[in-house]
């Protein structure tokens, strides 16, 4: 019976189209670290510093526009001067160059867009924050990979390690747990112009920007929110009260 | 009332019956007293009803039915969902407003079908209005298998490629059969458009008028209540019913008080967790459609999770039939199976308060069962998981048609004459 099943289930993805679904669901999920994401203001902007200096020469937030910026205390002269590189207007899409097309075959993948990257993330596991914050710092030097450079949360990613010299050059140790899965330890070789510390900082800097961009209304959402609520447990006495009047003649 | 505003209602009851209707929907039409918390979410399913309708409206001002890729090279759909999020004022909250309204009408739609359970609504002389209420119940389905496609994220895509393929495992028509859903081989661009077009104007306009079927049909035999017993048998001198109340004002006060409650924890949803743990807005789907790659895990939302479970759980084939052909029956059967529970419970009693001991474990093996296949249908299938799901979809269909047996046999209490009231 048990063959069958399995058959069946085989048989079955097979034609519902995701026999790797099947495949990769089995594999073990990874740990995440938990992102410190934050709405300051002074983190965001250094968060949107690194990404249109690091990220933006490969992935674009094409949802978003270089003066929705503003929402994080910028002026538009400082965006149009610290944060654009290009002959884009400041009302423009903040999109890239590079073509998806040429990019795949440079990559092997075209690089994503990143405006709803901590939203996609998301999973089981964690928050997209925490993907985002765990896979930034677990780059490793990996010699048999086109780039150069592995990581411990996305095996053989395609993206090289952009925050190298700021991170360093981190190695990898890899032991077998007891379950035979594999587990990967990484050591610092080579120190890069920020110590961990202030790496982890700036890494939870981009983070919480990635987050910002994901749903950059989120924060007035909260707070138009508790407002509501407030009203609909006023809404609730005065509703409350009216029905037990109406009801008091009812025996 | 003045004599001249008397005098304009006149005028258009000649012409309109408008006093009339308002008395015989609403102000004359006697409700029992004594419904409890159960009886809440018909009245909140009609308002979810309506707010799907009113945000549909507006989202249908900036929303595109178009797969073809933008500049950017994203799907224009899906571009067009963005956009509504993030640059259409309050965009972001009529958006919310729809997706979070999906997952509300159906845990709505859950506790009112279930109420009809616990009471027994289903029985003599209500069985158009449960038939109703089943077809209701399935054209939701459809409005939301249908809607689920239109942000053209991966889930709404592979989703939809999963169900439709389902249909061409039916013998001999069922090739065609995807063929004509898809309007293509593949879910595409053809796709999207008749699904929008599903999804915006035909089905809403089945919903309504099967909405509507559902409560004329009400409103003629009178609402059954927690106790099952007939309130028109015992009326006054003046042919009110003693133990019914007029739904106007009684009722209308006191659903207002529900709508509120309601309307609390809808909103606790909207503003603070709109993506409700990846249940309402799946993870998967802020990824733009991509044909050419299939998500690591295929689930489909959460409310269609139990039939799903049923679905899987068929893994024999049959008189030379494909087991999934046959997963497809019992998924169909699964559903449509509720509109004969009129004929198959034959306890002398409707409500629980009065049934014995054999129909309430029944129910709550059949409750317990349900939760675990919708568990299940969120998880990737392993040998284990499809032994449960099968064990599970025997009971839920062992509720169903044992039921004239069992409820035969229950040793039940006799009804009251009069219902109970504090």
């Amino acid at each position: 019976m048990k063959t069958r099943v399995i058959n069946f289930i085989k048989r079955f993805a097979a034609v519902a189209l995701f026999a790797p679904a099947v495949a990769m669901a089995a594999g073990a999920s990874v740990h995440l670290d938990k992102a410190p994401v934050s709405t300051e203001p002074a983190a965001l902007q250094h968060g949107a510093k690194l990404f249109v200096n690091y990220c933006m020469n490969c992935h674009s937030a094409s949802f978003m526009r270089y003066n929705q910026l503003e929402n994080i205390g910028l002026s538009e002269s400082e965006i149009r001067d610290n944060l654009m590189f290009t002959g884009a207007r400041v009302g423009d899409l903040m999109k890239i160059a590079m073509r998806p097309a040429e990019s795949k075959v440079w990559f092997g993948a075209a690089p994503p867009d990143l405006t709803l990257i901590a939203r996609q993330r998301a999973s089981g596991d964690g928050s997209g924050a925490d993907w985002l914050y765990t896979y930034l710092r677990q780059f490793y030097r990996d010699t048999e990979r086109p780039t150069g450079w592995n990581n411990v949360v996305f095996e053989n990613v395609g993206m090289p390690h952009v925050f190298w010299q700021l991170q360093g050059e981190q190695v990898a140790k890899v032991a077998q747990n007891a379950d035979g899965s594999k587990k990967v330890e990484l050591s610092l070789a080579k120190p890069g112009t920020l110590s961990v510390q202030e790496y982890d900082k700036a890494v939870a800097d981009l983070v919480s920007f990635l987050v910002w961009m994901g749903e950059p209304v989120a924060e007035k959402r909260k707070s138009i929110g508790a407002i509501v609520l407030i009203f609909l447990a006023g809404m609730f006495v005065l509703s409350y009260a009216l029905k037990k009047n109406y009801w008091k003649d009812i025996h | 009332m003045t004599t001249k505003s008397q005098a304009v209602l006149n005028w258009i009851d000649e012409r309109f019956p408008l006093t009339s209707t308002w008395k015989a929907h609403l102000s004359e039409y006697y409700a029992p007293k004594n419904f409890n918390f159960w009886y809440f979410f018909g009245s909140l399913a009609l308002m979810v009803l309506v707010i799907q309708i009113v945000t549909g409206i507006f989202l249908v001002m900036h929303y595109k039915p178009d797969a073809s890729l933008n500049a950017s090279g994203v799907p224009v759909a899906f571009a067009s969902v963005e956009y509504i999020m993030r640059e259409v004022p309050g965009g972001w909250l009529i958006r919310y407003l729809h997706s979070t309204g999906a997952s509300a009408f159906f845990i709505v739609v859950y506790l009112h079908m279930f109420r009809g359970l616990l009471y027994g609504s289903y029985r003599k002389p209500r069985e158009l209005i449960w038939i109703f209420g089943t077809l209701i119940f399935l054209a939701l389905m459809a409005e939301a298998f249908m809607g689920y496609l239109l942000p053209w994220g991966q889930m709404s895509y592979w989703g939809a490629q999963v169900i439709v393929n389902l249909f061409s495992a039916i013998p001999i028509i069922g090739p065609d059969l995807s063929l004509v859903i898809r309007g293509d081989f593949v879910i595409g661009d053809a796709t999207l458009n008749r699904f929008f077009s599903f999804h915006v104007i035909a089905v809403p306009l089945v919903l309504i008028g099967l909405v509507l079927a559902h409560i004329v049909a009400l409103h003629e035999v009178g609402s059954n209540n927690p106790d099952g017993v007939e309130i028109k048998k015992k009326k006054d001198a003046t042919g009110k019913p003693l133990d019914g109340i007029p739904f106007h004002p009684y009722y209308t006060v006191k659903d207002i008080v529900g709508v509120v409650v309601f309307l609390f924890f809808f909103s606790a949803v909207v503003f603070f967790m709109p993506e409700g743990g990846g249940y309402f807005l799946e993870y998967n789907n802020f990824i733009p459609a991509d044909p050419l790659k299939t998500p690591p895990h295929i689930a489909p939302v959460w409310y269609f999770t139990p039939f799903y479970s049923i679905l899987r759980a068929v893994t024999y084939p049959l008189f030379g039939l494909d087991a999934k052909f046959w997963g497809v029956v019992a998924m169909g059967a699964s559903v449509v199976i509720i509109a004969f529970l009129p004929w198959l419970d034959r306890s002398p009693v409707k409500s629980i308060r009065y049934k014995g001991p054999i129909f309430k474990i029944a129910l709550a093996i059949f409750l317990v069962c349900f939760f675990i296949l919708g568990y299940l249908g969120v998880l990737a299938p392993t040998p284990g998981r499809t032994l449960v799901s099968q064990i599970c979809s025997v009971l839920y269909f062992a509720f169903f048609l044992l039921m004239p047996w069992y409820s035969k046999l229950d040793p039940c209490k006799p009804e009251p004459e009069r219902v109970n009231f504090k």
